[in-house]
């Protein structure tokens, strides 16, 4: 699971398996709003990996990732919930995943297109119109998308007898489809795919005069961002068994890049500390009432206390919460180097180290 | 700079931070109890725009809580305290199914009280039914609550209905203008399609020949409303139906005054706070006196009406609960005593029949979901709220839902409504 900490096999297994009890332990040991709260972290995780893709490994800058995970949305509330198929009736809602996926992924590969004629600011523009659009598009069409009204799904189950609760259910199939969308995109960034995108990134002349065709691979950064957009679209309905068109405002685009940025950009882990962050931090916000900073009552006011953080982050952590622990992780091997302190783990304190002004750090990953 | 012990992953270490949960369990003395009631206090919820476009009725929640505050100075409900939890959706239905399993799986609430907004309500009445957790006297008028209880047995209303309040309006007009041309602006859901409706089904055949031009917006549009009212300028309309939340209907009103327009104007009475159209009318300044004369609906006292209810034991306790704990939830943003925010006002009267509903249950031994929902269902009958206008009763029967059904006419004049006319029973 973990390959990234130059060398360390045992290091490895050890992180790997914290992980993995972590992982199981969550839903045993929280109560069910925060089981559940955890699946939307692997659906935002999802939809980061997919924002990573684009903007941070090939450099595409996208404000609209947000209409993706409407477009995969929409897809499993209507076949689930709203259209039946003639002789197939309501698709059970495991199957309209993949192809939520799908359906976003065509309209990424359609939008990539006009999209290559677009660079930098200007591209940044023209997915903001897009996630702009989602909302009142869903709100027009309202014969076809059930409008302002919403669609209502049945609350996903356990399936096959499974000996689990609602949440713990939508836990682990969240988690498992993360996991399992984890891996091509991890594989994919290690091949010649993940290097075209990175050279166009830092220089497309030199990609071109390399021969990388950037209409193929730019497009193709679009679709595949965009089926994982939509397969995180489809598990919020899931998970929520209720969407409308707000569900998809441009606020939801927004924290995608926001989760991408802090997370750390262009890190493979960076993905699941942004979405970690954009699910918890509000919550944490909003139970902090009675919170002050000097004579200002911060106390819920979640929107100015996660603003506070997130320029806190940005100003202290140039390169994301990722690039902090990396930079931590050097500082640690340093000091021990220095000939201090041999515990097995490294310690890097986080945001102490931050406070201290270390010298910047490049990205790890 | 100490080196901390236990490091690696920022994901475990994170994960596990958040962690930190304490559920409360009823305990059992001799009253009978479920989640959320413990020895010391009762945990119940709200969802409620404390952000967004309809911020206007989060006064409903401060005006309650200012309510329940008062009570737990009073020796609360048997000597618990009732802990009123309210969270966020701003007014936005698609944030308020993960608020409302926030209330019930993270806060352990009790129950939900007065969850704000149409839309809203619908989005989460399967979840509550499902859990059975009372979702009870929701602060909107729809018509569902009352008409799908059978279907949905834990929802259930308290302020008068939108389509019976539309029928009112019809009734007077045709009583009284029956040559109005009518434009209508609504929010484009059930709420605002309830009104249409109410009023369609009053004015029955002349529906067709009087109402000439429909517009609508949704909730999150920009909030001018100038497209709309323009539209309706446009057609011969010369009366304005405003069937939309206060910040949208103030909007609307004071653009379809500034532009020249000038119809007669129908206010829903979701939107006649005192408050709001005091605003208003310092807005336009010497065109205020166009908003004289517009017709609403009252069920509550008007605290700001001191020539009729300046002596009334009802109001004279809004203005001591308000000037103790008006401020308890939004200490930076108060209910004023003077009662010119009609939402504080509604907020509190609601809540004087919760408290009635807890008290009847706790002294039945049974501070459970269940009875509860039983008291509040289908025998309720409260004859003394202190702010509902004289004669007013929150009744509920086995096959009647719908708790309030009473109104009366009132018109705004200078910087205050005056009612007119009789207390009608709105469903008759």
């Amino acid at each position: 699971m973990n390959a990234r900490v130059a060398g360390f096999p045992i290091y490895t297994l050890v992180m790997a398996g914290v992980a993995l009890i972590v992982f199981i332990g969550i839903p045993l040991t929280t109560n069910s709003f925060q089981t559940f709260q955890f699946a939307n972290v692997a659906a935002f995780v999802i939809a980061i990996v997919g924002l990573n893709i684009l903007t941070g490994y090939s450099g595409q800058i996208s404000l609209g990732n947000g209409a993706f995970m409407a477009v995969g949305g929409y897809t499993t509330a209507l076949l689930a919930a709203k259209w039946p198929l003639p002789f197939i009736g309501f698709v059970p809602y495991g199957y309209t995943i993949p192809l939520a996926g799908l359906v976003a992924a065509l309209l990424g590969f359609l939008i990539g297109i006009p999209a290559l004629r677009l660079r930098g600011i200007y591209l940044a523009l023209a997915t903001f119109a897009l996630a702009l659009a989602v909302t009142p598009v869903l709100n027009n069409y309202d014969g076809f998308t059930g409008g302002h009204a919403g669609v209502f799904l049945k609350s996903a189950t356990p399936p096959f007898g499974l000996d689990l609760s609602n949440d713990q259910w939508l836990y682990f199939m969240c988690w498992a489809i993360a996991a399992i969308l984890y891996v091509p995109a991890f594989l994919m960034l290690r091949s010649r795919t993940g290097r075209a995108w990175m050279a166009i990134r830092d220089s497309e002349t030199a990609a071109v005069s390399s021969g990388i065709s950037l209409a193929y691979y730019k497009t193709l950064a679009f679709g595949i961002s965009a089926f994982y957009a939509g397969i995180a679209g489809s598990l919020f309905v899931i998970n929520n068994a209720y969407v409308d068109p707000d569900s998809y405002s441009l606020a939801l685009s927004l924290t995608l890049l926001i989760g991408l940025v802090i997370g750390g950009l262009a890190n493979v882990w960076g993905p699941i500390l942004g979405g970690l962050l954009v699910v918890w931090l509000p919550y944490f916000a909003e139970k902090s009432a009675g919170f002050r900073l000097g004579p200002i009552s911060l106390g819920g006011k979640p929107d100015i206390e996660f603003g506070i953080v997130l320029i806190l982050i940005v100003f202290f952590a140039p390169n994301g919460l990722t690039g902090l622990i990396g930079r931590g992780i050097r500082w640690y091997r340093s000091k021990r180097d220095a000939g201090r302190g041999a515990a097995p783990l490294p310690a890097p304190a986080v945001l102490e180290e931050a406070t201290q002004g270390g010298e910047p750090s490049e990205i790890i990953g | 700079m100490t080196g901390k012990p236990m490091r690696g992953f920022g994901i475990a270490a994170v994960a596990i931070i958040t962690l930190a949960c304490g559920a409360q369990q009823g305990q059992t003395s001799a009253t009978q109890t479920d989640v959320g009631v413990t020895k010391d206090t009762i945990t119940i919820g709200g969802t409620f725009p404390v952000s967004g476009p309809a911020t206007a009725y989060y006064s409903v929640a401060k005006g309650a809580d200012a309510y329940f505050e008062y009570t737990n100075a009073h020796g609360g409900i048997g000597g618990r305290k009732i802990k009123y939890t309210v969270v966020d959706d701003a007014y936005s239905a698609a944030n308020t199914p993960a608020k409302a399993r926030e209330l019930v799986q993270d806060d352990q609430v009790f129950l939900t009280y007065g969850d704000l907004g149409t839309p809203n309500n619908l989005a989460v009445r399967d979840y509550y039914n499902q859990q059975k957790v009372p979702q009870l006297f929701v602060f909107t008028g729809s018509s569902h609550w009352g008409a799908d209880y059978t279907q949905y047995p834990w929802t259930l209303g308290w302020q008068p209905d939108y389509v019976s309040e539309g029928k009112i309006y019809a009734k007077y007009m045709l009583q009284n203008e029956s040559s109005d041309k009518i434009g209508i602006l609504y929010q484009n859901d059930d709420y605002g399609k309830d009104y249409v409706n109410g009023l369609k089904q009053g004015l029955g055949d002349k529906a067709s020949s009087m109402i000439v031009k429909e517009v609508t917006y949704n909730t999150g549009d920009p909030i001018d409303m100038k497209s709309q009212v323009n539209a309706l300028k446009g057609s011969t309309a010369d009366t304005f139906y405003v069937a939309a939340t206060p910040n949208y209907a103030a909007n609307a009103v004071t653009n379809a005054i500034a532009s020249g327009w000038n119809p007669k104007l129908y206010m829903n009475n979701v939107s006649n706070s005192t408050s709001t159209w005091r605003k208003v009318a310092g807005a336009l300044g010497a065109s205020s006196a166009k908003v004289d004369g517009m017709i609403s609906t009252v069920y509550l006292k008007d605290p700001v009406d001191t020539a009729k209810w300046g002596s009334d034991s009802g109001v004279g306790l809004f203005k001591t609960v308000m000037s103790q704990f008006g401020g308890a939830l939004a200490p930076s943003q108060p209910c004023p005593a003077d009662g010119t925010d009609g939402f504080c006002v509604a907020g509190m009267a609601s809540a004087f029949s919760l408290v009635d509903v807890l008290k009847k249950a706790n002294a039945d031994g049974q501070l459970t979901r269940k009875h509860v929902m039983d008291i509040a269902c289908c025998g309720f009958n409260e004859t003394n709220n202190p702010l509902l206008l004289p004669g007013e009763v929150v009744n509920t029967t086995k096959t009647n839902h719908f708790p309030i059904q009473e109104m009366q006419l009132e018109k705004w004049q200078g910087d205050h409504w005056v009612t007119f006319g009789q207390v009608i029973d709105a469903r008759k």
